[in-house]
């Protein structure tokens, strides 16, 4: 699937477009098929969203959505090496779903 | 220290004033993010993984008590407590958000600092030796050069594009501490025969996907054509410096090709055609910024003994202080690199402790090192028990400089939108595995630098050992390096072969100390036993 992404222009925090807006968590992804260039160049336009742009990812066995590139899931939760700072600082464990 | 004139306050002032326009014309979309990242940039603001990250110039790694207080407050208001000391002594913050941005450089403005030029392809903060003015081997103090290098670089109109990032450092002292060859730039202080002050000019080194160590490009000039000379090594280099790929955009790629004796030749046409010209600033300039850079008042008659009962303290000491030019006084590095911590990285409590000990113990001074830690430069040695105590309590006594867990490590993958690997979480786990095996402090010297990427903000090549993080089909892989050195016997380490997996990078290491400790011989350290014998004893090791 491909899913969207970019930072939020005014905190510059990781954001996901959920298929009505954007998201601060990558399970809200939506697969935007062919949409990615015409969905981008709007929100950019409307300064929703900057630095965006598409990646692939695929659903895990549990059904969230996993990056492809380890990258992008260091930037879905946060620094593996602060868990206080990630999205799930209660879940320490959460960090394994990175590497 | 260096205090800012009424121009420079008003240069930073207006500079702020300006940014603020342009960030609100961002937000407002008046202008683009094409049109506004080259803005951002100039004044250090990046957008990173996570977030925009800020990083603040800190001139020569020189700081007052003031100021790091600020940047631990700047940190707490803007940031999510806690700031990273950098290879180039300067300090980011990870989580900034831009439309906080101005406040945050207004705030930085009202105790003299600035993110300008900390970004872009200008000169960048001009580093130095964090023992200066402390060092009992040093010539002179090399920062109020330095300083005159930093005005004259400063909004410099002719150096404001160059071809690439271009960074200058200066020390005084034939024991380099400031991986002074492995900088575009790098100036040493020296004597002559005559017995005059001057400047050896060491130009085209540096680290990123092509090391280079700098060369020697003249012996020495005189002190008061510095600025001059400078001039025309970046001349020469804006002209013929290449712009049509940024990966040889680098003055070493330039001074390589072209060869060391034809650009030195070259400078030296453009250096004689400045001297017509006059434009080396006044020496009353130089006389102006050195009283700034003054001894403090030293004590005189106090005692050279500290109290080494307690066997703790008696380490730190031996690992953390470091002698100095003043009887009864020594320069303390404070390790940013405890155990299973993040290299560099320093919480705002830890930062406030800091400052209040710059303040109490050290004439109100304190120093970021290269190395990612932080000197008080001057400090009693009838003190240092009491000091010591007050480290402790604030979880800042760690005893391992310039040993393995002494690790410098850029952000990585962690952080970093270039990386591609995580450096830190290797750095970890280095360093715990060396407490847990108790062979840290039996290494001795041992300089250990992890990269997550190419670019080498981690200074890999210059490790005894280093470690470059790649990306390997996806996954992250390490590869080992060793033999580098950022000293004065600079040298660029040598990959051993196959990279190896997280776990596998740490074992390696392992694996290449305990071949140094079954061969070395007396006195000698990591980096001395392995020029002696050779790679091949460690690629048996590791590869066996």
């Amino acid at each position: 699937m491909k899913i969207l992404t970019g930072n939020d222009l005014l905190t510059g925090l990781v954001t996901w477009w959920d298929g009505q807006g954007w998201s601060p968590h990558v399970d809200d992804a939506v697969d935007v098929g062919d949409e990615a260039e015409t969905i981008l160049a709007r929100e950019e336009a409307a300064r929703r969203v900057n630095a965006s742009y598409a990646i692939e990812a695929s659903l895990d066995e549990n059904g969230k959505v996993r990056p492809a590139h380890i990258k992008d899931r260091v930037r879905a939760l946060g620094p593996t090496v602060r868990p206080d700072l990630t999205l799930k600082p209660a879940e320490p464990e959460a960090l394994n779903w990175v590497i | 220290m260096y205090r800012y004139d009424q121009y420079d306050q008003e240069m930073v002032d207006t500079r702020v004033a300006e940014f603020r326009d342009q960030t609100r014309r961002r937000l407002e979309g008046k202008i683009t993010e094409d049109q506004f990242k080259p803005l951002r940039l100039q004044n250090g603001l990046y957008l990173q993984l996570h977030a925009y990250m800020l990083r603040v110039a800190v001139p020569y790694g020189t700081l007052n008590g003031t100021q790091m207080h600020a940047l631990a407050d700047i940190a707490d208001k803007y940031d999510r407590g806690y700031g990273h000391f950098t290879t180039r002594q300067n300090i980011q913050y990870n989580w900034i958000k831009l439309e906080e941005a101005p406040d945050l450089l207004a705030d930085l403005a009202k105790v003299e600092m600035h993110a300008i030029q900390t970004s872009g392809n200008c000169i960048r903060n001009i580093s130095s030796d964090q023992y200066a003015g402390a060092a009992a081997d040093e010539l002179v103090d090399p920062r109020p050069y330095a300083e005159l290098l930093r005005q004259w670089s400063s909004f410099h109109p002719e150096f404001l594009h160059l071809p690439r990032k271009f960074k200058i450092c200066v020390i005084a002292s034939d024991n380099d501490r400031a991986a002074m060859r492995l900088h575009d730039i790098g100036i040493q202080i020296v004597k002559n025969e005559a017995g005059e002050i001057g400047c050896a000019f060491y130009v085209g080194g540096g680290m990123g996907r092509t090391p280079m160590v700098a060369p020697l490009i003249r012996e020495f000039v005189p002190l008061d054509q510095l600025i001059t000379y400078s001039e025309a090594c970046l001349r020469v280099y804006n002209r013929y410096g290449r712009r049509d790929n940024k990966y040889k955009a680098r003055i070493k790629i330039l001074v390589h090709e072209m060869g060391k004796d034809e650009y030195a030749r070259q400078v030296e046409e453009e250096f004689a055609h400045l001297l017509e010209q006059g434009i080396e600033p006044p020496l009353a300039e130089l006389e102006r910024i050195k009283p700034y850079f003054a001894d403090p008042a030293f004590k005189i008659g106090l005692t050279e003994k500290a109290d080494r009962s307690d066997d703790k303290f008696a380490r730190w000491v031996d690992s953390n202080c470091m002698p100095h030019k003043a009887p009864g006084y020594v320069a303390v590095t404070i390790s940013l690199k405890p155990v299973g911590g993040i290299p560099g990285d320093a919480s705002t409590a830890q930062m406030h402790a800091m400052a209040d000990l710059a303040k109490e113990y050290s004439f109100d001074e304190c120093r970021v090192t290269h190395a990612q830690n932080i000197v008080l430069p001057h400090v009693e040695i009838g003190r240092l028990n009491e000091l010591y105590g007050k480290l402790v309590q604030a979880d800042l006594a760690t005893a391992n400089i310039d040993q393995i867990g002494d690790i410098i490590a850029c952000p990585g993958l962690d952080y970093c939108s270039l990386a591609n690997a995580r450096s830190i979480p290797v750095a970890q786990k280095i360093s715990q595995r060396f407490e847990q095996n108790g062979k840290g402090e039996m290494l001795g010297q041992l300089k250990l630098k992890i990269s997550g990427c190419i670019n080498a903000c981690g200074h890999h090549h210059a490790g005894h050992i280093g470690i470059l993080g790649v990306d390997k089909k996806g996954t992250e892989n390490y590869q080992l390096l060793l033999g580098g050195s950022e000293a004065e016997d600079t040298s660029l380490a040598k990959i051993t072969g196959p990279g190896f997996d997280e776990a596998g990078i740490v074992d390696a290491v392992e694996k290449a100390a305990d071949v140094y400790l079954a061969q070395r011989e007396d006195g000698e350290r990591f980096l001395d036993t392995y020029r002696r014998i050779g790679m091949d004893p460690f690629k048996e090791a590791l590869y066996a």
